[in-house]
């Protein structure tokens, strides 16, 4: 069974950092677009058409901002993973300096 | 216990040292590290001390432990990971290391030699075998023709001279020779790689001759033959190399324990060599800087040993070195003010101001509270792990400078989370967490929006503006397209506000030094002028804007006043063409700019003209004159601690006092205008960052929030991590040093040039721990 380890402690070290910040910044994106927040009403992909053909408004918007909300949700779920094939990566690379020690 | 803000009290002390124990005493003083030693034979050359055979046996056997290191790192040998701290051995035990010394490298040099040398034997029999082996193949092929009385010689030589050594060998042998060659397929290490020139054409081309046997069985015995002597060899050559592994592991067990010995032994003779002996030629006398504070303690260890050395305090009016004590969250912050100078002997330090103003002006500066969270918890990681002796003994030069200045940047990015919140930034966004003062719906039911464009919020209709917002910028700005707008100015105001009073407080800080080194006559003619000029004019403007501040508010917004247009009317003495803002002002203001320039006068021309009636006064106010004069100097207490009846500056030169009072007069006149405008730095740097942040999230966060389509939740994690790799990169990294740099400018030159001098030396104490080690700079260690 070829060797799991794929990199080395430092790029592994800096997989587990970035997961980390990435869960908690999606996390918290994904629970200020659900709860509507104004201050990002630009990165809610929506057009001229939502606004003004609405037949409730402003339900349109509200459901992209939903919708953005989820991405960042799962996107955060993602990270999870990714940081935990690094914590495994430092697990190993750790148990291969101690065994060459 | 003043000595962060002004530095210890040091004296000059005496040592009297009996010759025999002269070098422990050396030795525990260099345990200690409590004083500095002076050089009292200045005037002899390295070549001329008293102790320079036994330095110069010191730096022989730092030679050979340099060698020994060498082939310990070759050989791949882990040295032992011990803190270790052996105490400098006895004269009488250095010859016993030098001898082990002496002898490990002999021992070593033989084995060395006598392993080169079976290795070249081992390669030329691997060769002659080579050579049998391949010239049996073309004898074969050429048996039928008579070889007769010919020689034939098999040598080896590198493939690339084949061609030009067949050209060589035709010519010499007259066109007689057959030459064949082959290609070796194995790999033969040449013990040397370094040939020599001799005369003979086979040698020029780096061959090795071998006899060729003439018939088939002579060649097959002279093959056995060489097959078991290349086995013997082999063993033999194993069994030297275990040896050498051997001699080696032995010597790296105790290789650190002399290293430092040997640092110690050295330094005590330095040391030695810098003492003088005295007239009855049995003391050695060592004339040393001391704390004042340790001479107790230097007493105490004198006199405990077995026989009893003498300290005496001795007066002098010399300038002693400036000590400041620090631990290890200060070192650093005195670390950046030494950087610019080394405070005199018993100036104000700047550096416990330092603790706060720097971190400070810095998140100032950098004012974002995501940024200085990551900061923050990034210097909180390396303050956790300070003790891992990783970390700690890397020899990455940049690692080093970031790990020693953890907890400055601990408190720049605590104090950045501090500010990030008072200007509402948090990765560029604002946080809304009190809900904002402004109400759109109530511009809406006013209906004072039909054919308004801009959507503007007007806080003059009743219901828009509910009142400010309790802690920092309002987050309904981050929506609104005239934000710049309105924090440039309220930017702009702030760092002129912090600027002037940073200085204020400079100006205030020379007090200090003027009342401690009894100059009073500094404090009417220097500073009370200096402080009025500052704060008639800036302190002035101050005023204004906070009057302006306080006293127009949204409902007069049409009417208020320019700041900047009110000032210059100040210096212009015209009022008329813009209403008052208040009654009476152009009569303060003209009673300001008088005082102002009147004190330029007070501050040029009345420090020198008052030492120059004190010293050279004429005959009628004499009495007054000296009687003021004894007053003066009987409170002048030198630097030393010594009192004296005597004029404290007995030459006093008019021309260069009043030169240097010139110049700093013009410098401090000038510099207040221009440090004043110099503060705008930290507008430009806080917008700067806000922009880069802003600009960072439109470009890359948002491309990955918009996405809309299945896949675009998959486009959204490749998207954050390049956000934050640009992050850490681009705002944290770069922005940061800058940052840092410009708050250090600021505190440098526009803080510092107010009250400090930064010519002093500093105090290096007589330690073995501060002493380097040359190994560790060739990274042996």
């Amino acid at each position: 069974m070829p060797s799991l380890l794929f990199c080395g402690p430092k790029m592994a070290a800096c997989g587990i950092v970035i997961s980390l910040w990435g869960v908690i910044m999606l996390a918290m994106l994904g629970i200020f677009f659900t709860s509507k927040s104004a201050v990002l009403i630009e990165d809610v992909p929506f057009t001229e058409d939502d606004i003004r053909n609405d037949k409730n408004p402003p339900q349109n918007v509200y459901a992209l901002y939903n919708q953005v909300g989820i991405n960042c949700f799962i996107a955060a779920a993602i990270y999870v993973a990714v940081g935990a094939v690094s914590l495994c990566q430092v697990r190993l690379n750790k148990r291969q300096e101690y065994m060459v020690t | 216990m003043d000595s962060l803000l002004r530095g210890e009290e040091l004296c000059l002390a005496q040592l009297f040292l009996q010759s025999g124990s002269a070098y422990d005493c050396i030795s525990e003083l260099g345990e200690l590290g409590l004083v500095e030693f002076r050089d009292l034979n200045p005037s002899v050359n390295a070549f001329q001390r008293k102790h320079v055979n036994e330095i110069k046996n010191c730096e022989e056997m730092e030679r050979i432990l340099g060698y020994l290191l060498r082939e310990i790192k070759k050989a791949d040998i882990s040295l032992p990971e011990r803190d270790v701290n052996p105490v400098a051995p006895l004269p009488k035990h250095v010859m016993a290391i030098m001898e082990q010394l002496q002898r490990l490298e002999v021992e070593l040099g033989e084995v060395t030699r006598n392993k080169e040398k079976l290795q070249k034997n081992l390669l030329e029999l691997r060769e002659y075998t080579h050579m049998l082996r391949i010239t049996h193949s073309f004898v074969q092929r050429t048996s039928e023709v008579s070889v007769s009385g010919q020689k034939v010689a098999g040598f080896f030589t590198s493939t690339a001279k084949i061609e030009a050594f067949e050209r060589m060998l035709w010519r010499v042998c007259k066109g007689y020779t057959i030459l064949s060659y082959a290609e070796v397929d194995e790999y033969l290490e040449d013990p040397e790689t370094v040939g020599f020139s001799r005369i003979t054409v086979l040698d020029f081309y780096h061959c090795h001759l071998y006899p060729y046997p003439t018939n088939n069985d002579e060649r097959n015995d002279v093959v056995e033959g060489l097959k078991t002597r290349i086995q013997d060899l082999h063993t033999v050559l194993h069994r030297t190399e275990d040896y050498l592994r051997q001699v080696l592991m032995k010597a790296s067990e105790s290789v650190y324990t002399w290293v430092i010995q040997v640092k110690k032994i050295k330094a005590i003779y330095y040391i030695l060599n810098l003492c003088s002996l005295d007239v009855t030629n049995k003391c050695l006398i060592a004339e040393v800087w001391c704390p004042v504070n340790d001479i107790a303690n230097l007493r105490r260890r004198k006199s405990g040993a077995t026989v009893p050395s003498f300290v005496n305090r001795i007066p002098t009016s010399d300038t002693p070195p400036s000590l400041i004590r620090t631990n290890k969250f200060t070192s650093g912050f005195q670390g950046i003010v030494d950087a610019y100078g080394v405070g005199n002997y018993r100036e104000v330090n700047p550096a416990p101001f330092t603790i706060i103003t720097f971190p400070f002006l810095f998140a100032v500066m950098f004012g974002d509270l995501g940024h200085g969270l990551i900061m923050a918890l990034f210097a909180f990681w390396m303050v956790l792990y300070e003790n891992n002796r990783k970390l700690k003994n890397t020899r990455n030069e940049i690692w080093n400078t970031f790990f020693e200045g953890r907890y400055i940047i601990l408190m720049m990015g605590l104090f950045s989370i501090y500010t990030g919140l008072i200007y509402n930034d948090c990765f560029s966004k604002s946080l809304n967490i009190f809900g904002s003062g402004w109400s759109v719906k109530a511009m809406f039911t006013a209906e004072m929006w039909n054919g308004n464009r801009f959507l503007t919020l007007d806080p003059n209709v009743t219901g828009v503006f509910k009142g400010p917002y309790p802690l920092g910028i309002d987050p309904i700005w981050n929506l609104a397209t005239n934000r710049l707008t309105f924090l440039n100015s309220y930017k702009m105001k702030m760092s002129v506000i912090i600027g002037i009073i940073h200085m204020s407080f400079g100006v205030i800080l020379s007090t200090y030094n003027h009342l401690h080194f009894r100059k009073k006559h500094n404090l009417y003619l220097v500073f009370l002028p200096e402080l009025l000029f500052l704060l008639c004019l800036f302190g002035y403007l101050v005023f204004m804007i906070f009057y302006k501040w306080l006293v127009f508010s949204a409902k007069d917004s049409r009417e208020a006043p320019s700041i900047l247009i009110h000032f210059i009317n100040m210096f212009l003495m015209q009022g008329d063409g813009v209403p008052p803002l208040y009654p009476g002002q152009t009569g303060l203001q003209i009673f300001l700019v008088v005082i102002a320039v009147l004190s330029v006068p007070v501050l040029l021309l009345g420090k020198p003209i008052y030492l120059n009636w004190l010293h050279n006064g004429s005959q009628r106010l004499g009495m007054y004159r000296v009687r003021v004069l004894k007053w003066v100097t009987s409170k002048c207490v030198h630097r030393c601690g010594k009192t004296t009846p005597n004029i404290c500056s007995p030459t006093f030169d008019f021309a260069d006092e009043f030169l240097h009072q010139a110049i700093h007069t013009i410098e401090y006149c000038l510099g207040c205008v221009s440090n004043t405008a110099s503060y705008l730095r930290l507008w430009a740097l806080s917008l700067a960052h806000a922009q880069l942040s802003d600009v960072l999230w439109a470009m890359v966060m948002r491309v990955g929030l918009r996405m809309d389509t299945r896949l675009g939740v998959l486009f959204l994690v490749p998207v954050f991590s390049l956000f934050a790799v640009l992050t850490v990169s681009i705002l944290l990294v770069m922005e940061g040093l800058s940052a840092f740099l410009h708050a250090l400018r600021l505190h440098w030159v526009e803080f510092q040039n107010k009250f400090y001098s930064g010519t002093g030396v500093k105090f290096s104490p007589f330690s073995f721990s501060l002493l380097p080690s040359s190994f560790e700079h060739d990274g042996l260690l």
